[in-house]
């Protein structure tokens, strides 16, 4: 499924909000980013002990989110760093906050939650001190992702996320958003029924879809192929060990294989950097899995106030035909009510006075409700088609990046293994 | 006797049944043969004068000097087989090594060099050389036994009863010529060899099983790496501007698994059937180790036989000494075939590890051509949407 980028024909030049147009534009180079005006770092990460809601004792990780305002580089004087200490669950609370709050935007996602996608030597421990390093790494990315994003850098609550320590939680609480959130079932009986969803995000929808799926295919795959090269350096390392007791035996032959093995044995340690290094490829395509997720958010959301629209304009048209109905006193169509007056008699003229005047104001309403939805709907279409057109260009724009670099750990890995077996191939021809 | 010219060895008359007196000396024939004190009879058994003063040399044409007999006592003491000789102080050292092979018209034997060195006043220098074969030890031992026959001359095959200490003093070779030991005393020299062959064997075997292991480990990766590459190619159909640059790491990783199967072939090809024929080639080695040690076998129960015998004594039994001349050439061509053997190792081995070397070389740098060349590719930006 090929993404619809290339035919934004509902996006219009000029946008509402910050969003940018069409043309690749990196958000931080906005004015108004919050990234350009102060620096963010989440600099440590620390093991502590307290109490659940529940009262039992637990174990979690606190991270240090340390936040100076930039200086401009003439004046040199740096200004003080605040700090403070949130833990996962709290930046958490974050996302879903940005997510149920800014639907049209393709929120930025957090590290995962557990290690997955491990291969044998990485540990799947949550408490592991490289998967907390790794974690941390991923959750300043997150924040940095916040604060370049043109809208969401605005946003209060994520200001005091990285301000203010006590009673953020309280705060977050009080604007109510966890109200606002759609249910699950309803979003899920909304993608099932919706009959006329704008056919760009249907399509982004299976571009999503394929995306998340064949990221998992390759972190997977990936997995096994760096289980399965650490084997192949690892059992160099007996060259090592058999060599030095041949050269033992051996009156010219030893030095040569003595220092031979010696390389065989740099030869197998060297796998752990090269693949401790590769991780980090690993996280850049994890963040895009993850990333894959709120791209399909984005497409619910559109597909939810889609069906709602599309259900108030088919109330309104049965309100509409009943109104008729009554006051022609034909049906049409086939009703209920329809049956049991003609069974049980027919009401009287006030009463259907009565009744069309009712309808007459629902429709009132009706259309009023229409008109706004509408209103919403296209609204919502254009503002977060914007905002995919920028995580578009980002996305090529990173994994891009992620790719050359992937090459050069390649390159790399092949220079280290030219200059071990150079060395071997010297000691040996000394034999 | 025969009148050879100086410097040829010269058929030496056999020692028979004659008085000492009547016998002459073994080497007392012309003036190129070469005489020493350490087969000089005790004084009361004179040597014919003449030889004293001739000119002597070894067969190699070395001159050597004539010396007074020394006495034969002191040999005596030398070669009796006490245990405290351990604790003595000594003033006659002798060694016997060196064995060489002579070929003549009517037969072939070997010579050993025996060297004596000693602080006494009855020599005249305080070093010897000569030359003596195996015949010439069996009349000294038969001319001391028929003198003294009170003193305990060590029968040849004594050294085996006294056990290692002695022969190690004695020299390596001699134990070619004392013979009588069991073969669980052989000598250190080719169980030197045994014990090398034996490690050695041991130590291919491993480099064996590791290189096979590793092309194991290197097939499994191959597996894994053939589903890599296209899963990178199916995300690129998913793709518009990373189209490209997905399908160039999946070809990427494509070239790689060309190589990394190149390398494995190449391993499997070339690499271990050199080392697996090494590993048979210290089997046939063993093997002629142990035949070796046969044929000193037969030697020496020839041997045993023979000094059973007592009425054969003193006259040498010419099968015995041919016996004894086997075993000299096995040994030496043993030898020389080892260190042919040894010589051939180190360059082939020089050459299959350089090739390994080699071999794991090109596959980096294939691997390597391949990422360096699709970085252009991903550095590209785009003409138009």
């Amino acid at each position: 499924m090929e993404s619809s980028e290339a035919e934004p024909s509902e996006s219009r030049p000029e946008e509402d909000g910050a969003a940018p147009g069409s043309e690749p534009q990196p958000p931080d180079t906005m004015e108004d980013c919050l990234a350009k005006k102060m620096e963010i770092t989440v600099s440590e990460a620390e093991k502590r002990t307290g109490r659940n809601a529940m009262n039992m004792q637990e174990t979690y990780t606190a991270y240090l989110i340390e936040t100076r305002a930039v200086e401009s580089q003439n004046e040199g004087q740096c200004s003080p760093v605040d700090s403070l200490w949130r833990r996962y669950s709290e930046f958490e609370l974050l996302r879903n906050y940005l997510l149920v709050t800014y639907p049209h935007i393709v929120v930025p996602p957090l590290p995962e939650k557990r290690a997955d996608f491990v291969w044998h030597k990485l540990s799947a421990d949550n408490m592991d001190p490289d998967f907390v390093e790794r974690r941390r790494i991923g959750l300043e990315n997150f924040l940095l992702r916040v604060a370049s994003h043109p809208v969401l850098c605005q946003d209060k609550i994520f200001y005091s996320f990285l301000t203010q320590e006590g009673g953020w939680k309280e705060m977050v609480n009080e604007t109510g958003f966890q109200l606002k959130a759609d249910s699950r079932l309803k979003a899920l009986n909304a993608t099932f029924r919706v009959k006329n969803p704008d056919k760009r995000f249907t399509e982004l929808k299976h571009y999503s879809d394929e995306l998340q799926s064949v990221i998992s295919h390759l972190l997977r795959v990936r997995a096994r192929v760096a289980d399965r090269l650490y084997g192949v350096y690892k059992v160099h390392g007996n060259y090592g060990r058999v060599f030095s007791e041949w050269s033992a035996i051996e009156k010219e032959m030893g030095d040569g294989l003595q220092s031979a093995g010696h390389h065989m044995d740099v030869y197998a340690a060297s796998i752990d950097d090269i693949l401790e290094e590769e991780e980090h490829y690993a996280d850049q395509l994890k963040e895009y899995l993850f990333y894959a997720e709120a791209l399909r958010a984005v497409c619910r959301k559109h597909e939810l106030m889609q069906y709602d629209l599309e259900m108030a304009a088919q109330d309104l048209t049965s309100k509409k035909q009943q109104c008729e109905e009554l006051a022609t006193g034909t049906m049409r169509t086939f009703s209920l009510k329809g049956m049991t007056s003609k069974l049980f008699g027919q009401e009287t003229p006030e009463q259907r006075e009565a009744k069309i005047k009712i309808l007459e104001e629902q429709i009132q309403e009706g259309e009023e409700q229409l008109k706004s939805k509408n209103l919403e709907g296209r609204d919502f279409v254009k503002s977060a088609w914007a905002d995919i057109e920028r995580f578009k260009e980002q996305k090529n724009r990173d994994l891009k990046e992620a790719l050359i670099s992937y090459a050069v750990m390649q390159i790399s890995m092949c220079k280290k293994g030219i200059q071990v077996w150079t060395n071997a191939k010297e000691c040996f021809s000394k034999m | 006797m025969s009148g050879a010219a100086p410097g040829a060895p010269k058929p030496l008359p056999s020692s028979g049944p004659k008085s000492l007196r009547e016998m002459p000396h073994p080497l007392a024939t012309s003036s190129s043969e070469e005489m020493g004190p350490a087969l000089s009879p005790s004084p009361d058994l004179l040597l014919p004068r003449g030889i004293a003063d001739k000119d002597l040399s070894l067969p190699n044409g070395t001159p050597v000097d004539t010396s007074s007999p020394a006495s034969s006592s002191s040999l005596l003491n030398r070669l009796q087989l006490d245990d405290d000789l351990d604790g003595e102080t000594r003033d006659l050292f002798v060694t016997v090594d060196d064995p060489k092979k002579h070929v003549c018209t009517m037969e072939t034997y070997i010579t050993y060099r025996v060297t004596t060195k000693t602080t006494r006043a009855e020599f005249d220098l305080p070093e010897y050389s000569v030359r003596r074969r195996y015949q010439d030890f069996d009349w000294l031992r038969n001319k001391l036994e028929e003198s003294q026959p009170t003193h305990l001359i060590p029968d040849l095959n004594a050294y085996k009863k006294q056990g290692m200490a002695l022969l190690s003093k004695m020299g390596e070779s001699v134990k070619y010529v004392t013979g009588g030991y069991k073969l669980r005393s052989r000598p250190l020299e080719f169980a030197a060899i045994g014990e090398y062959l034996d490690t050695f064997s041991l130590k291919l075997g491993t480099i064996d099983r590791i290189a096979q292991r590793i092309i194991k480990e290197q097939l499994e990766y191959l597996v894994e790496l053939r589903e890599y590459g296209p899963v990178y190619s199916t995300w690129g159909g998913l793709e518009v501007e990373l189209s490209e640059p997905l399908e160039g790491v999946s070809a990427c990783i494509g070239n790689c698994c060309t190589a990394l199967e190149e390398l494995s072939e190449d391993m499997t090809e070339d690499f271990l059937p050199v080392l697996r024929e090494y590993i048979l080639y210290s089997e046939s080695m063993k093997n002629v180790l142990k035949r070796r040690d046969q044929v000193q076998a037969e030697y020496e129960a020839k041997l045993e036989a023979v000094a059973l015998k007592k009425e054969d004594r003193p006259k040498v039994p010419t099968d015995v000494e041919k016996c004894q001349d086997r075993v000299e050439c096995f040994n030496a061509d043993l030898k020389a075939d080892m260190e042919r053997w040894q010589n051939n190792k180190r360059q082939d081995f020089r050459q299959l590890l350089m090739g390994m070397a080699d071999k794991n070389i090109q596959y980096y740098e294939k691997c390597l051509t391949a990422w360096e060349s699709i970085i252009p590719l991903l550095q590209d930006k785009p003409e138009t949407k």
